[in-house]
């Protein structure tokens, strides 16, 4: 695990540097802003979903999918991150309970 | 030099509250963190490298998440850089902005993240810009890795993930993460093909390949820029 660690870190580093060190016309095109503000946003929501959704190499429907609907409610009542993690996961930890 | 006048000591003041509360936050999204990397595998150390020396709250959730689902190190790597990407495009909006060079320039490039650079960028003057930059980014720095540290040593003392319900927390805080950055039409058209295209390519690819080219789809939409472009939309999101 300490490869993949560092190695994050060290590109994580070197992507934060090359913004504040590039010339501003080499990046700052309509089609390159696009594309950085975009590829984030593709990211996040096929994590989102292979997170919830996927068991394995399995598309499955369990208890982590209720535990995401409650987070989209939890943000669209505009509650704090914790409330939304920690609902998510006492919604998903109850129903295994109830489902024994 | 008449720096030090009453009023700047006073809006120095208001931003560095501002910075605080940034800090606190984001605190409880380390807290997260910290429980989620040790629950998914990670030590403590390995917990607390990601959050001093990552430090990009996504990318440190996207490594963990995709190795804590059984992908290979490489696609996790690969997924929390893409991630990273957004950074370069905050340096971009700072660079004039801060005007560092030479070790300030090293040191300012990790605290390059969300809150620094949208705290930066809504400052009316450049010193204010400053200031702002320097007191979110070491604020946010010390409150992430003091509540990751809390979050991770907690999560040690707890045991199976599943038992409470920490495997949905997962995508939860990824949702989270992604809420904010879909106020736009073309980001959530590439939300939902992001989605699709990762789970209908599960079933075919190893664990954590999906991800990364659902990252394709953000380039397809990206690609035509609309003639009245509003090209200033690299506005930073709130984690």
């Amino acid at each position: 695990m300490w490869p993949a660690v560092l190695a994050t870190s060290l590109g994580a580093y070197l992507l934060k540097l090359l913004g504040l060190s590039v010339s501003q016309q080499t990046l700052d095109r309509p089609r390159v802003r696009r594309i950085a503000t975009l590829v984030p946003v593709a990211l996040l929501a096929a994590l989102t979903a292979v997170q919830v959704f996927v068991s394995g190499s399995t598309l499955v429907l369990d208890a982590r999918a209720a535990g995401l609907a409650f987070a989209v409610v939890a943000l669209l009542l505009r509650a704090p991150f914790l409330v939304v993690v920690v609902g998510a996961a006492a919604v998903a930890a109850g129903l295994r309970t109830i489902a024994g | 030099m008449n720096d030090d006048t009453q009023a700047w000591r006073q809006e120095r003041r208001q931003i560095n509250v501002d910075a605080l509360s940034i800090g606190l936050a984001v605190g409880t999204y380390g807290l997260s963190f910290g429980a989620l990397a040790v629950t998914s595998g990670f030590s403590l150390g390995q917990t607390m490298a990601l959050s001093s020396l990552t430090f990009t709250g996504a990318s440190q959730f996207a490594l963990v998440g995709v190795i804590g689902a059984g992908g290979s190190a490489v696609a996790g790597v690969l997924a929390a850089l893409f991630l990273g990407i957004r950074n370069s495009l905050y340096g971009l909006s700072l660079a004039p902005l801060l005007q560092v060079h030479g070790p300030r320039r090293l040191v300012a490039a990790h605290l390059v993240i969300d809150e620094s650079t949208a705290m930066t960028i809504s400052q009316p003057t450049p010193r204010a810009a400053r200031w702002g930059f320097w007191a979110t980014g070491v604020a946010v720095f010390v409150c992430w890795n003091t509540a990751s540290l809390l979050g991770a040593a907690g999560a040690e003392a707890i045991g199976d993930p599943e038992t409470f319900g920490l495997d949905a927390a997962v995508g939860a805080a990824f949702l989270a993460l992604l809420w904010p950055r879909l106020r736009q039409r073309d980001a959530r058209i590439t939300a939902a093909l992001g989605a699709a295209v990762a789970l209908a390519l599960t079933p075919f690819l190893p664990p954590g390949v999906p991800v990364l080219l659902a990252a394709a789809v953000a380039v397809v939409v990206a690609w035509p820029v609309p003639r009245r472009s509003d090209s200033d939309r690299g506005s930073a999101g709130t984690t």
